[in-house]
């Protein structure tokens, strides 16, 4: 009798049908990676891509995350119909960028432009890892570069989002000098005192993180953001060395007091109109001028 | 004979040949002087073709050679006085890169490199030239010394990249290089720098924004090593020569692409052959540099170094943008 208990049943995995399978659209459905919970994409999307279960924070996709930011109707794009060229020849690479663009509906890995948070002009970049893993070569360097142009034009914060696997290798070191352009425009609008904010989501790795990513006034992350120089397999790779299990997350990074703040997405709004606040240049109260 | 190339292996078997038959001629009673003079003429011949023909692959071999000059190799033939400053003042010293004061031809500098072992044992305490945070942080406190006392930077680049360990990654390797790139673009004095070696990636960059940039002949310059892009790219580390192609890592390739201002040609069949001589080629080149941005103030050297960057990348425009509505 106790063996019966424990016998084990056949489970079977049930197909669904042909018909079935036309039934339910694709994406209507999604898994959350960490909890493995199944939702609703529209409820995820609402709850902007945070896990309704865990908190995972699911990758947000720029125009969403310019429209969960500013206010409605005031974003302007810069730069919309700037293109890669394919300098280096690099095989297949020109069909790769028209397959990413049908299929993310982006022509590059960052989208720029100008508008307001609750009432804040500032100028705007959003990294999108839908294109070509949000990596950079020439033409995220030049939007990213023109985009800060422009916010020291206006007098105004420069708001980066990253999300980047690094330079883009099939621009070879055209990527890498990317690095250094868009570093010197922020260096150029520091000096005059340019406000620049940097909210590093996952994943934010190699030369973007190191560069822009890392430069502004204040560095802030998204919970379980992977942030890093090198990959974890090179690390492993190289030393041999055991890494703890939160090796380059947000977190691990504010441990090791690299960040200001992890920043939880629903908070995100709130926090970025705090700073712009702090920094209108003579505050509102007043009192001090007698 | 030690750090002989692949593709060097018919000329050394050549040589071996002609110094064979001289021995020969020595103790045998038999005159080869016209098959040994043919010999010569070929050698010569084929040396000129190998090293006119030096494939991309080729040019890595001869960076990564053993021998290969290092900073403080011409460090000691270029400059006078120098005195090595240790120590990034914030956690620790890194002798990946080796930096201090100078004189070079009487005018005071900063000089900064990456800097490998010449053996083993360097190598260990150097890090195989792989710098740590710490490393950025000293060259980049250098070279605000350097601003403050109006003195020229010479950097030279020669590293496989930013060492990627655990606690590099602590101590924020990314922010370290961010940060000198970031404040290399707004030092006030003329910055050349000059890639010796192997240039690697954001690790190289890190002392790389100058005003002017320049390649040895043989030196390389790339976003990833050969190795590694092949592993991406194809799956398979050992298709490192075909990458090495495709990637353009050569000091032609750069300055093709508008990368690099100057190639400094090197003695044939690469530095490591005479240093001495190499340092003259060198000389040349920087004392031109130097020259020309010495006529320049403290805002004219940021803004050339602003639009030499500004310029480099490749982007059109295209109507058929789908759009972010």
């Amino acid at each position: 009798m106790l063996k019966e208990l424990f016998t084990k049943k056949k489970k079977y995995a049930s197909i669904p049908s042909e018909q079935m399978k036309q039934d339910v659209p694709e994406g209507i459905m999604t898994k959350c990676p960490k909890c493995k919970k199944i939702m609703y994409t529209k409820e995820l999307v609402k709850n902007l891509r945070v896990c309704i279960s865990c908190h995972y924070h699911h990758p947000m996709p720029s125009r969403e995350r310019i429209a969960s930011l500013l206010d409605e109707g005031s974003f302007r794009e810069y730069d919309a119909e700037m293109i890669s060229e394919n300098p280096l020849q690099f095989p297949d690479y020109l069909e790769k960028l028209e397959a990413d663009r049908r299929k993310s509906n982006l022509n590059e890995a960052v989208v720029t432009g100008e508008g307001t948070l609750n009432g804040y002009p500032l100028v705007i970049a959003v990294m999108d890892s839908a294109f070509r893993m949000g990596s950079m070569g020439s033409v995220v360097g030049e939007k990213i570069t023109r985009a800060v142009e422009k916010a020291q034009e206006l007098g105004v914060p420069f708001l980066i989002f990253t999300a980047s696997g690094g330079a883009r290798m099939q621009e070879g070191v055209l990527s890498l000098m990317q690095m250094a352009k868009t570093s010197a425009a922020l260096k150029r609008f520091s000096e005059e005192g340019g406000l620049i904010i940097s909210v590093m989501t996952h994943p934010t790795t190699g030369g973007v993180s190191a560069s822009f990513a890392s430069l502004g006034d204040y560095n802030f992350a998204e919970p379980g953001a992977l942030i890093g120089f090198a990959g974890r397999r090179v690390i492993e790779q190289t030393v041999r060395e055991e890494l703890p299990e939160d090796f380059q997350t947000a977190e691990f990074l504010l441990k090791h007091g690299q960040l200001d703040a992890v920043i939880h997405r629903h908070e995100l709004k709130e926090t970025l109109t705090n700073v712009l606040d702090i920094h209108q240049a003579r505050g509102d109260g007043g009192w001090w001028e007698n | 004979m030690v750090g002989e190339l692949e593709f060097e292996k018919p000329l050394i078997e050549l040589r071996k040949k002609i110094s064979e038959l001289k021995e020969f001629t020595k103790t045998a009673d038999v005159d080869l002087s016209a098959e040994i003079e043919k010999l010569e003429a070929r050698l010569e011949k084929l040396e000129n073709e190998t090293y006119a023909n030096l494939t991309p692959w080729d040019r890595v071999q001869i960076a990564r050679h053993p021998n290969r000059p290092t900073t403080l190799d011409y460090i000691q033939r270029l400059f006078t006085n120098f005195l090595e400053c240790h120590g990034d003042r914030l956690f620790g010293e890194d002798e990946a890169i080796v930096g201090g004061i100078a004189k070079y031809d009487g005018l005071p500098v900063t000089v900064i490199g990456h800097q490998r072992g010449k053996d083993t044992k360097e190598n260990i305490r150097r890090n195989f030239g792989m710098p740590h945070p710490e490393g950025y942080r000293k060259a980049l406190r250098l070279m605000k010394q350097a601003e403050k006392f109006g003195r020229p930077i010479i950097c030279f680049i020669d590293t496989k990249g930013a060492y990627p360990g655990k606690a590099a990654e602590e101590r924020g390797q990314s922010e370290a290089i961010a940060r000198n790139l970031f404040e290399m673009a707004g030092l006030k004095v003329p910055i050349v720098c000059i890639v010796i070696g192997e240039g690697g990636s954001g690790g190289a960059l890190a002392l790389g924004v100058g005003n002017h940039i320049h390649m040895l002949e043989n030196s390389t310059y790339s976003v990833i090593s050969p190795e590694g892009a092949a592993a991406i790219l194809w799956k398979d580390a050992s298709l490192a020569r075909r990458a090495a192609e495709t990637m353009k890592i050569t000091a032609p390739d750069l300055k093709a692409l508008g990368v690099i201002d100057e190639i400094i040609p090197e003695v044939r069949g690469g530095a490591h052959r005479d240093v001495d001589e190499q340092a003259k080629a060198i000389d040349q080149v920087l004392k031109q540099s130097l020259k020309e941005l010495l006529t320049l103030d403290g805002h004219a050297l940021v803004e050339q170094r602003y639009e030499k960057f500004k310029q480099i990348g490749k982007f059109t425009f295209s109507r058929d943008y789908l759009g972010v509505k």
